[in-house]
């Protein structure tokens, strides 16, 4: 883990990073592949019509996966996120022309001095919606014990 | 169909290991938009003391989907999978996955719960190294809608 950031210097309610990502239906066929999750709810109108969904939807894994990226951006290291939650509360619908574009805050929710852990609230929403609930993620700020 | 309350507590035998290449943490990395060099770059990886590319939080998924397919296949346990909501998931870390990590995991069913006519599913995914040390417990609660 390495990272440029002091813990002590961390306060509840610090926004640490915020970010927008704009989701085409590319997006969802790449993470099809990449996650071997081939739903397809995921790809195809006519399958997410029949089974009654307002369109085509992002895969909640997809919104969970990109939804912690700033904060490894914040900390400087994919390895500093030792436990990572989400609810999934609402679908996040992607049109197939204009996709849709999800925003991202992360805010201090809690910190641990003595393990050097901070857990980050992420609040992540489409159109002022949020689409997740209880979206945690806990950041170690100890040092790595690499062998 | 109603879920079995009694596949609750239930083990399933681990899967088959599971070697993470390079090329595919950086093909899940650019699913995810994650573009720390930590993810993609084996130099800039070591330089943080890692031994390889070190994978997105959100990467047991793909160990953990093999758990999943066994838990859906299960006839005893009565999920239909075209019922199942994904409700809440998880990845609680010992160590991150590196590329050339061979990982098993091994799936227990830890809570079934009614709710209001739907079933609620918690099924937990132990994954761990070629050398059997825990690496991350991955963890999916289920919605499986009842009967309309």
């Amino acid at each position: 883990m390495s990272t440029t950031i002091d813990f002590a210097t961390l306060t509840v309610g610090d926004v640490v990073a915020e970010r927008e990502f704009a989701l085409t239906r590319d997006s969802l066929v790449r993470y099809a592949g990449a996650s071997g999750d081939f739903n397809p709810i995921h790809y195809r109108d006519d399958i997410a019509a029949s089974v009654g969904l307002p369109g085509v939807l992002a895969h909640g894994m997809l919104t969970m996966g990109f939804a912690v990226q700033p904060v490894v951006d914040w900390v400087g290291d994919p390895a500093a996120v030792v436990d990572y939650q989400v609810r999934f509360t609402r679908p996040v619908v992607v049109d197939p022309e204009v996709g849709v574009s999800v925003t991202v805050v992360a805010k201090v929710g809690q910190l641990d001095a003595e393990a050097s852990v901070a857990r980050i609230d992420l609040t992540v929403s489409v159109d002022g919606s949020t689409v997740l609930g209880k979206a945690q993620a806990r950041v170690s700020f100890a040092p790595a014990q690499h062998v | 169909m109603t879920v079995n309350p009694d596949i609750q507590g239930k083990e399933f035998p681990p899967t088959a290991p599971y070697l993470v290449g390079r090329e595919k943490v950086r093909e899940f990395a650019r699913a995810v938009f994650a573009t720390n060099p930590i993810n993609v770059d084996p130099e800039a990886a070591r330089a943080a003391g890692h031994a390889d590319v070190v994978a997105p939080p959100t990467f047991p998924v793909v160990v953990q989907e093999a758990t999943l397919a066994q838990l859906l296949a299960d006839e005893t346990a009565g999920i239909d999978f075209s019922r199942v909501v994904h409700g809440e998931q998880r990845f609680s870390y010992t160590r991150p996955i590196v590329a050339g990590d061979e990982l098993t995991a091994t799936l227990t069913v830890t809570s079934v719960k009614s709710l209001g006519g739907n079933s609620m599913v918690t099924a937990s995914s132990d994954i761990v190294d070629a050398g059997g040390a825990h690496v991350v417990t991955a963890i999916s609660t289920l919605v499986v809608r009842g009967d309309a």
